[in-house]
């Protein structure tokens, strides 16, 4: 007689989903940003996406051979590792700039603290900050949208910072990505549409995305330039990663908190020190290094933000 | 004599101070920009527990237990104050270059450790063996760190060029280079001591 009954512990239903679904559903997420990114600055950004990505898998298959792991370059993780590192990236950085950054990410940031699911620290950014540290001078010229050969410009966050508005740029223009910026972060509108579809089939939630936006909205609004309750915060959002980085990065699994309440909590963080560095660090933006200082804080927000066990009190 | 070579021998890989003991960290971080900057920073720690080990491991019976501590210090600072003095008087250039890291050296924890679990306890002869392997082992960690941040992050090597067209790689030559690198360092040696046993 066949064994019909199966024993096995909880969960037993399966809702189909794996890390290697959601991952690829992301990265899908993401194409329409890294589309608008190509269209804005041209074949450049493309080469610059490209070399991130393919670095990336390249860096994870060597790494995992080294190691004797199973080499799992298709999982999807790796390919947004380096597709979030190039989309953090001006579009006409020397090619090896996106290759060092992807190694940095995959190399140091994810397989030396144990590999998937293991890395506080979330490789994208991790690549970012260290590039960011290490060749300043490229990652802070920008291109000038849609001009034909390569003339550099401030973002205007930058151009803020040095207190002199070079000229005045519509709420539209920062909304379609009309500016100087980074590869993936300019157009809003296409993460936009790419987080609506990440929001729809529920692999992120709104609460890291919400808290951390509506933070930094709302100090800029408190402490404006010209005074309390001045600040333009409709400007604050548009402009900088804080839509790219709110809806993809801060939200990554492994290093964000795991309870709703530990989310708000992180979103919230994030939101104070992109504010704090935007308005008086040395940075023109803040939230890469703010994503990163909160990554290092999620097990302290996970240690007090727990749910409590059913029948147990409170902590 | 195995017995005493071994006790020169551990200081090198077996209690190596950085990478074992994780000892010193402080001046490690600091001083490890340049090659030669570790190097003579190691080699003035090694002049320094060579000395103190021997006094203190003479005179340790007639140091009372209460203030053993200051005792030591006070050994110590005699030895970091002549290496001090020689360094200002023949190589000012490398003086300023290590900076307060050099009078640092009287609360270096590598020093006082070796005096206090060591020397304290154990012959003159033993002790300076143990002093000589701590420095050795101590110096070749800063080489290490010191060759490895300063060939990335300036593309150099004791002051002469090796990478040709290349873009230093800024971060190595700033202190939270010094961090990765020797974390770095510590897992890989800790890999490799996992693999042997």
């Amino acid at each position: 007689m066949e064994n019909k009954l199966i024993v096995s512990v909880s969960p037993h239903l399966h809702k189909g989903e794996s890390v290697k679904r959601i991952m690829w559903f992301v990265t899908a997420s993401l194409v329409p940003a890294g589309i608008a990114g190509v269209y804005i600055f041209g074949l450049k950004a493309l080469e610059v996406i490209v070399l991130g990505v393919v670095s990336a898998l390249i860096s994870e298959a060597v790494l995992q051979l080294l190691t004797k792991k199973k080499v799992s370059i298709f999982d999807g993780s790796a390919f947004l590792t380096g597709l979030l590192l190039a989309y953090n990236l001006p579009a006409d950085v020397p090619f090896w700039l996106p290759i060092a950054g992807s190694f940095f990410a995959i190399a140091v940031a994810k397989h030396a603290f144990g590999g998937l699911g293991q890395n506080i620290f979330n490789p994208a950014l991790a690549g970012r900050a260290f590039l960011m540290a290490s060749w300043p001078k490229y990652m802070t010229s920008f291109v000038v949208p849609f001009s034909p050969d390569t003339v550099t410009c401030a973002t205007p966050l930058a151009a803020i910072k040095e207190s002199k508005l070079i000229e005045h740029i519509s709420y539209l223009d920062l909304f379609l990505g009309k500016r100087g910026g980074c590869i993936g972060e300019v157009c809003i509108a296409a993460l936009i549409l790419g987080a609506v579809f990440l929001l729809w089939k529920g692999y992120i939630s709104w609460h890291i995305p919400l808290s951390y936006i509506a933070t930094t909205a709302i100090f800029t609004h408190i402490f404006g330039r010209q005074g309390s309750l001045s600040g333009d915060w409709l400007f604050s959002i548009l402009n900088g990663g804080l839509i790219l980085g709110a809806f993809f990065m801060a939200t990554d699994y492994v290093t964000s908190p795991l309870t709703r309440k530990g989310q708000v909590v992180f979103g919230i963080g994030c939101g104070l020190l992109t504010f704090v560095i935007r308005a008086w660090g040395g940075y023109p933006e803040g939230v890469s290094y703010a994503i990163l200082m909160m990554n290092a804080a999620t097990p302290l927000i996970d240690r007090y933000t727990s749910n409590r066990i059913y029948g147990t009190k409170s902590l | 004599m195995k017995n005493l070579f071994n006790e020169f021998l551990k200081g090198i890989i077996k209690e190596n101070p950085t990478f074992v003991l994780l000892l010193g960290l402080c001046p490690t971080l600091a001083v490890s920009v340049s090659m030669i900057n570790g190097l003579s920073m190691g080699l003035a720690a090694t002049f320094v527990i060579l000395g103190s080990n021997l006094i203190i491991s003479s005179i340790k019976r007639s140091i009372p237990d209460k203030i053993r501590i200051p005792c030591f210090i006070v050994v110590i600072a005699t030895f970091v104050t002549i290496i001090e003095l020689v360094m200002k008087a023949y190589s000012p250039a490398l003086n300023r270059a290590l900076g307060i890291y050099v009078p640092l050296i009287v609360v270096n924890c590598i020093v006082l450790g070796r005096a206090e679990a060591f020397a304290s306890k154990q012959r003159v002869f033993n002790s300076l063996l143990d002093g000589l392997g701590m420095g050795i082992g101590f110096t070749l960690a800063l080489v290490l760190i010191s060759g490895i941040r300063e060939s990335l992050g300036s593309g150099r090597l004791l002051g002469i060029t090796i990478f040709k067209g290349f873009e230093p790689v800024l971060i190595f030559s700033m202190p939270s280079g010094a961090l990765l690198i020797i974390g770095l360092l510590l897992g890989f040696f800790s890999l490799i001591k996992g693999k042997r046993s």
